[in-house]
């Protein structure tokens, strides 16, 4: 059997299927509206696994399941060195979001990541702590940062509501996604110059999962009726 | 022989040496770990929970907590060995364990720097040179003068020396604060009318405005001066020639004369302990990695390329003022990996 793992609720689900509808391969969640269950039609011996976006991650790299749709952010910051568990198969066009860096909008002084070491610097010794940064996309804006140069500052884990822990005190600055920008100007935020990553729904296949003859051919099918290249072997 | 046991033999060559062996515990405390290295050890380094104490890590390394025993009440001077697990997270597939065993000595000394340099380099050099190895030596404390003598701000070199283990970001300052490079463009936002939120008052934001401005009308390191810093960055030779190098240099740039003399007086010291330093390899850059704190003479030995240095080591007397809470000692020293030791012992290179 080959499994596919698809965003279980709101839009994202809704635009995978319509993906997948457009390009002949009828999917649809079955039973009531509620129920975490879908069927995939045209291609035998495919099955439609509804998961939490934020779990395709990891389902794809322990192989549970054989192709998932998710954002490239959560692959990219849940799994280390995701290219060795994950191929890219191809972009979707939707679900499209940017993680960026936040400051405080009155920051007038600070526009780039050079600005925003360099505030670092001088924050950490005028308060005797490190700038705090409040994300949940350690791995991506840990990385994004150090390859920059960045330095004295501190990640603080924030699961939501990640734009108001500027002004609670809990955070200096922020790690976010935006699409609109919105949400930051509501927060007196604005964003430094510079995207840590242009996220959007991306369709992965797993590198670990066991691939039996049915899977395989599942695969075959599924590739060339949406029209995708697959790796060799 | 298992690494556990080529451990001891190490410790035990360590403890000849005339260090005392040391117990560090496992869990560490990760508040003063992530305040010397930063964000990065969190990425190395495997944090966990404690109910009462807070956030721990397992340790990433025995400097830290040796130090800090150390500096609550060692003897002066001190020499401390100790043989056990560090714990690494490996980002990468690459098949580097994420615990592995280091043995290691640290010699704490106010006096005669340089041959506490040599002692503890000499005795590595004697443990390893079955394995014949490839010694590589450096000395950021060579680096760190030449920044200080500078002739331009303050605020300049403080930035240089901030960056001095992030090479690339280092190279990108210097190559601005020399005319290689734009000069970063004042970008100041229009005033804005959003209100200020958070903990950054009106008035930093007024000084950072003020060092922006300072920094503007600062005129580019003197050629021959960014000339000089540029050659020492990628200073490559064996140490005797290095040595000739920097006294060559020396007149161009004066505020390096204490740090080569040091030099100069090591290489005397390892002479005497042995060393061949016409061939002892030497860079100037060496050791300048994120995760460090070597603020003067550094080294480490290899084997194969596809290995890790199988030990590394250096002087790390700044780490000791920032753990010792106002007092400091010099300090140097370095870890052996059993592992790699007993690797290539089992199959020379």
């Amino acid at each position: 059997m080959l499994k596919i793992g698809v965003p279980s609720k709101g839009r994202l689900m809704e635009q995978t299927f319509e993906w997948f509808n457009t390009r002949g391969v009828q999917m649809r969640q079955t039973g009531a509206e509620r129920e975490y269950a879908g069927t995939v039609e045209g291609i035998p011996g495919v099955v439609l696994v509804l998961l939490s976006a934020g779990e395709i991650p990891r389902e794809l790299a322990a192989g549970r399941i054989h192709l998932g749709v998710t954002g490239s952010d959560l692959v990219r910051d849940k799994l280390s060195d995701w290219a060795s568990s994950v191929t890219e198969l191809t972009p979707l066009g939707f679900g499209h979001a940017d993680l960026i860096l936040a400051v405080p909008a009155a920051w007038i002084d600070v526009e780039t990541l050079d600005d925003l070491d360099a505030t670092a610097a001088a924050f950490r010794a005028t308060h005797g702590f490190r700038l705090r940064i409040a994300t949940k996309y350690h791995r991506l804006v840990r990385e994004y940062l150090t390859r920059h140069g960045v330095a004295d500052y501190q990640l603080v884990d924030s699961q939501g509501a990640t734009e108001g822990t500027v002004k609670n005190l809990t955070a200096e600055a922020i790690a976010d996604i935006t699409s609109t920008g919105e949400t930051l100007r509501a927060n007196h935020l604005k964003p430094l110059q510079g995207v840590i990553h242009a996220s959007q729904a991306t369709l992965y296949l797993s590198r670990r999962a066991n691939f039996d003859t049915v899977a395989r051919t599942g695969l075959t099918d599924l590739a060339g009726l949406v029209g995708l290249d697959l790796p060799a072997g | 022989m298992t690494p556990r046991a080529t451990g001891e033999h190490i410790l035990a060559a360590f403890q000849a040496a005339g260090a005392v062996t040391i117990d560090t515990d496992i869990l560490q405390p990760a508040e003063i770990l992530l305040d010397l290295y930063g964000e990065d050890i969190r990425a190395r380094a495997y944090t966990t929970q404690d109910p009462t104490r807070g956030e721990m890590m397992l340790r990433p390394d025995f400097t830290v907590p040796v130090v800090q025993s150390h500096m609550s009440g060692g003897a002066d001077p001190a020499r401390y060995c100790y043989l056990g697990e560090v714990f690494r997270k490996q980002d990468h597939a690459e098949n580097r364990p994420s615990e592995y065993l280091q043995a290691g000595f640290e010699l704490f000394a106010r006096e005669a720097p340089e041959q506490a340099d040599a002692e503890v380099f000499s005795l590595f050099s004697r443990i390893l040179a079955p394995l014949n190895l490839r010694p590589v030596t450096g000395d950021i404390g060579i680096l760190m003068a030449a920044v200080r003598g500078l002739s331009t701000t303050p605020a300049r070199k403080a930035a240089l020396l901030r960056h001095i283990w992030r090479p690339k970001r280092f190279r990108t300052l210097l190559d601005r604060f020399s005319g290689r490079a734009p000069a970063k463009p004042v970008l100041l936002a229009q005033p804005s009318s959003a209100p200020l939120i958070g903990l950054r008052s009106q008035t930093e934001i007024a000084h950072r405005i003020k060092a922006l401005a300072e920094d503007a009308a600062t005129p580019p390191l003197k050629a021959p001066e960014a000339a000089m810093l540029y050659d020492l960055l990628s200073l490559q030779a064996p140490a005797e020639a290095a040595l000739a190098h920097l006294r060559g240099i020396e007149p161009l740039l004066p505020a390096i004369a204490t740090a080569v003399d040091r030099f100069a007086t090591r290489l005397k010291a390892l002479a005497t302990h042995g060393i061949d330093t016409k061939t002892l390899a030497f860079e100037a850059s060496h050791g300048r990695t994120s995760l460090e704190y070597y603020d003067g003479f550094v080294f480490s030995f290899h084997g194969p390329e596809t290995l890790p240095p199988v030990a590394s080591g250096g002087r790390y007397d700044a780490l000791t003022a920032v753990l010792g809470a106002g007092t400091s000692i010099p300090a140097v020293g370095g870890v052996i990996r059993p592992a790699l030791v007993a690797q290539l012992e089992a199959k020379p290179c």
